[in-house]
């Protein structure tokens, strides 16, 4: 008999409703069908044109949504707050950066074989660090690798020696800043503040066209339509369960036989490789990659657009990095001076009366929930 | 070898088995307990009657000694009810069994076989000793349901988790423990919104999801209603012999309850045993009273 009236409480596995299901289609559409078609099928002049602006502005929100999104399974879901996911971010970005580097061959300004970073800091051949840069699945492997890597040693430490909360926020954070040092030295090999960019083409295929534009939007808007997907299946498993368990009462999960440690690294792991894999897509979109993605302060905005969009609800930090970076560049147009007044006045806004999010706003309060 | 020598061996063997096994007949745990029986991993080894088996632990946190040379041993299917003022060593006692901290000496053994000291406490966890905290303890976030799916006895690990669907009888499982713990109606309540003696009750549900040899209950009747304490009574006593059970708990009239006029007490002091017996005993005893009146 309790079978029978428990039966309904087991059904949650399934991924979405078929809501979530006619959403996700119409969000797929948007990306490859509408938004190419009004931007490539429709001349300048229409009323309904998109401009390549708002495709390439798009474009890098979407990369943004993809941190968010990763930032919500790490800290939503399992209450681990990192102020430091900028650096895989942008880790992900430099792996393509030098693929990108090595594809300008003798198009740049010193007509070398070498990238002219190198050239100009008197360089004869590639360092040890570029070794497989001319291949691209080499270098897409080492976008997931390195920062997965990094992750799973850092990681591994601080979980293995139980720190959390503000600790390990604040390490994360120490963490991205020494590797922001890291990389503005010439020595370190990646082109110093300057960076990367001056990048001609792609697999042989030039990037400055309309054409490779709106195909590199459509890659991220179906990268990350995929990564919520996965993201919702994670979330709807008992896995996710045990996330959420570790994130209210971490003792009890121990207690109960879990070793938080394997959960946290795993989801700590995959939460990087994703903000990695959104870096290398952000890269060839905007045509630069420098140490300044790895400042602190691009690292807290991720958790910012997390926590405005309404944590642990998965589609809020993706709406949260929508609308605070719509916000940005309408304001830095409109009202360049007062955009830090205004982020600042939305962040105690949020803070003070949407304790969950813009998400909260609207979502129906669930039953019981007072 | 001759045969007389053979014969007289043979004989010998026989007298042997015959005296161990009149040994094991009238007393648990005879010489023939652990004879010959290979102790596998994990696996806690009851053989002798004892589930827990702590020896001279000392815990000093700065030089003051939370448990000072302790030694206790629970029986294996006892209720054993523990009572001493704040500050007795109740709770670091059982931190220390379940690993969460560590003595300065001393050993802690569940069963015969497993040394309780070298085990993380998810590891003891999985050997079978579930605890309930002093303040209740539950997925705040998650239903009454999902936080007794969390703590059903299985594969811990990561990938288990993943690609985890529950079998019938593991909804049966869920089903009974609702039913015992009063909670069915609230099943697909967030865990949060109980009350506090409901909270109490879900922990102890999800410890018996677990289905733990021992027990260890840290002031469970606390913040509950006088008819709530009843049934958790009747609860305890219906677990009895199925399970060992350690019970920390300052309500009287409970541990009265619980030891039914014929159980051991153990009374705790500056962290060793001060006094054991049954509960009328230990109450009459000079030591006791001035310990806990100050006189």
């Amino acid at each position: 008999m309790s079978s029978l009236t428990l039966a309904p409480h087991a059904k949650r596995g399934l991924l979405l409703g078929p809501r979530g299901w006619a959403v996700v289609a119409a969000a797929l559409a948007l990306i490859t069908l509408v938004v190419p078609g009004l931007n490539l099928l429709l001349p300048a002049g229409h009323p309904l044109h998109l401009s390549d602006f708002y495709v390439g502005l798009t474009g890098k929100i979407l990369c943004y949504a993809i941190c968010a999104l990763a930032m919500d399974l790490i800290w939503g879901y399992t209450g681990i707050l990192s102020l430091g996911h900028g650096l895989f971010f942008a880790l992900g970005g430099y792996g393509m950066g030098m693929y990108l580097m090595r594809q300008i061959g003798r198009d740049g300004n010193y007509k070398s074989d070498l990238p002219d970073f190198m050239v100009f800091l008197n360089w004869k051949s590639l360092p040890w660090t570029w070794s497989v840069s001319d291949s691209f699945i080499a270098q897409v492997l080492l976008v997931l690798l390195v920062p997965g890597l990094l992750a799973l040693v850092f990681g591994w430490f601080a979980f293995r020696s139980r720190i959390k909360g503000v600790y390990f926020s604040i390490i994360t954070q120490a963490m991205t800043f020494a590797a922001m040092l890291l990389f503005f030295r010439n020595e370190t090999g990646f082109g110093g503040n300057n960076g990367f960019t001056d990048f001609k083409r792609i697999l042989g295929h030039p990037l400055a066209t309309e054409n490779m534009r709106v195909l590199l939007f459509v890659i991220t808007g179906c990268t990350l339509l995929g990564f919520y997907l996965m993201s919702r299946a994670i979330v709807n498993s008992k896995y996710g369960r045990v996330l959420q368990a570790i994130r209210d009462a971490e003792t009890r999960v121990m207690f109960t036989g879990y070793n938080p440690l394997a959960y946290k690294l795993s989801i700590w792991v995959l939460s990087a490789m994703m903000c990695a894999v959104a870096g290398a897509l952000y890269v060839p979109q905007v045509g630069i990659i420098n140490p300044g993605e790895m400042s602190p302060a691009a690292s807290i905005e991720i958790a910012i657009w997390a926590a405005v969009g309404g944590r642990a609800t998965l589609i809020g930090p993706i709406i949260g990095a929508f609308f605070v970076n719509g916000a940005k560049s309408w304001f830095t147009m409109a009202f360049p001076e007062f955009w830090l007044y205004f982020l600042g006045a939305l962040f105690i806004a949020v803070t003070l009366y949407l304790p969950d999010g813009i998400v909260g706003l609207f979502r129906r309060r669930k039953e019981g929930r007072s | 070898m001759t045969p007389e020598l053979m014969a007289e061996g043979a004989r010998r063997r026989e007298a042997l088995a015959l005296k161990q096994a009149a040994q094991s007949a009238t007393e648990s745990g005879g010489r023939a307990a652990a004879f010959g029986r290979i102790a596998k991993l994990g696996v806690p080894d009851f053989a002798h009657g004892v589930a827990l088996y702590l020896n001279d632990i000392t815990v000093s946190f700065d030089g003051f000694k939370a448990l000072n040379a302790l030694t206790l041993t629970v029986n294996v299917g006892e209720l054993r009810c523990i009572i001493g003022p704040n500050g007795a060593g109740k709770t670091t006692m059982m931190d220390c069994i379940t690993g969460k901290t560590r003595p300065d000496s001393g050993s802690a053994h569940f069963g015969s076989t497993i040394d309780l000291l070298r085990l993380t406490e998810a590891e003891i966890a999985q050997v079978g000793i579930g605890r309930k905290f002093q303040k209740p303890t539950v997925y705040e976030e998650l239903s009454v349901f999902e936080n007794l799916e969390l703590a059903l006895a299985g594969d811990r690990r990561v990938r288990a988790a993943l690609f985890s669907r529950l079998s019938g009888a593991q909804l049966d499982r869920i089903g009974e423990v609702l039913a015992t713990i009063h909670l069915m109606p609230e099943a697909q309540r967030l865990a949060g919104l109980l009350s506090h003696g409901q909270k109490q009750w879900l922990e102890i549900g999800m410890l018996l999801m677990q289905d733990p040899k021992l027990l260890l209950l840290d002031e469970p009747v606390a913040g509950m209603t006088d008819e709530e304490t009843e049934r958790t009574a009747e609860l305890f006593l219906r677990l009895e012999g199925q399970h060992s059970l350690v019970v920390v708990e300052h309500d009287m009239k409970f541990v009265d309850q619980l030891t039914e006029g014929r159980k051991k007490v153990t009374v705790l002091h500056e962290g060793s045993v001060l006094a054991e017996g049954l509960l009328r005993d230990v109450q009459n005893n000079d030591k006791v009273v001035e310990v806990y009146l100050g006189r």
